[in-house]
């Protein structure tokens, strides 16, 4: 039994389909820090734009995640 | 869960840890996710009620709390997402944002340690009735045809694009709204719910294996740790991101056409 590796490759593939999801949910919240250090009170109104495509972006990860387990 | 039988490998956690037997016995269908729903919503309605009775023109610590829960969804979300015409939503976000936390945050409360919402279910049932209710409040404010014919023609688009855009607009707005906002839920609280057993099965595992593993076996507890504090936030910002789609979906069906 030693050398081998147990798993599912679905989870490989998850791994891999996050890097996309992870860049752009990176470059929302830069847009977001760089608008704030721009214009500090504009803050309450960005806030909400850049939660809302953090979550527009975070759904295509979810989305990746379930099909890793329902493909199984 | 199960514990870990001596001289057996790891076992990770997986998609079995959300399937419960009945609490009372075989036959029965009363699972642990029903009990936290219940106590859940009989909690909400209680603090609710005792933070209402009373009220004076300065609050109390409860009057506070509940006035600031009230708050926050009124101003910071419906007030934003919606706009004019807002107030008649808010009794409806309120009780979305608190069910939810309320829900999310019994993950990672001690001796629950169960998201209600990871259970597929109950996000479902919750974005089926959003989903209803700004469908109903588009139609009832245009009419059903111009309703679905604003949704699906958007003016300012060349003819030809309308064969692609027609079906997908339809399809966006009654069938993939609501299943992402199923799933974003869902699966945020499943994702956690699995890194955070994880992690302390993990260390629970080194902690007794051979070698040099029960000297690192602290990596794990501290890491479940930390990641509970991080699961706390993302689980209140799962609740505030569902509402927030609620309520822009709401506001985009009573908002005119430009």
């Amino acid at each position: 039994m030693t050398g081998t590796i147990h798993g599912n490759l679905n989870m490989i593939g998850y791994g891999l389909a996050a890097i996309g999801p992870g860049i752009g949910i990176g470059l929302i919240f830069a847009a977001y820090i760089a608008g704030v250090a721009r214009q500090p009170e504009a803050r309450g109104m960005l806030q909400s734009i850049a939660i809302l495509g953090f979550a527009l972006a975070e759904a295509l990860a979810i989305i990746g995640i379930g099909l890793a387990f329902a493909l199984s | 869960m199960t514990l870990l039988a001596a001289g057996k490998g790891f076992e990770p956690p997986s998609s079995r840890d959300f399937v419960f037997s009945p609490l009372f016995g075989k036959g029965t269908i009363f699972t642990k996710p029903m009990l936290i729903i219940i106590v859940g919503s009989i909690v909400i309605a209680l603090f609710f009620w005792l933070a209402a009775r009373n009220s004076k023109v300065v609050p109390g610590k409860l009057q506070y709390a509940g006035e600031a829960v009230y708050g926050f969804v009124r101003n910071s979300i419906a007030g934003d997402a919606i706009g004019h015409g807002s107030r008649k939503f808010v009794p409806y976000l309120v009780t979305l944002f608190s069910f939810i936390f309320v829900m999310n945050i019994s993950g990672v409360l001690p001796l629950v340690g169960f998201s209600a919402t990871s259970k597929f279910a109950v996000p479902l049932f919750l974005a089926i009735i959003s989903c209803v209710i700004f469908n109903y409040v588009g139609i009832r404010r245009v009419g059903f045809a111009t309703y679905f014919k604003d949704m699906m023609f958007p003016p300012g688009v060349p003819w030809p694009v309308y064969i692609l855009l027609a079906p997908i607009e339809f399809l966006s707005t009654v069938l993939i709204r609501p299943v992402t906002l199923t799933l974003r839920l869902q699966l945020n609280m499943f994702a956690g719910h699995l890194v955070l057993v994880l992690c302390i099965l993990g260390g629970a595992y080194m902690a007794h294996a051979s070698g040099a593993l029960p000297a690192l076996s602290w990596i794990g507890f501290v890491a479940g740790v930390i990641l509970t504090f991080f699961e706390a936030f993302v689980q209140f910002l799962q609740a505030y991101v569902f509402v927030l789609l609620s309520a822009l979906y709401i506001g985009g069906a009573l908002a005119d056409q430009h």
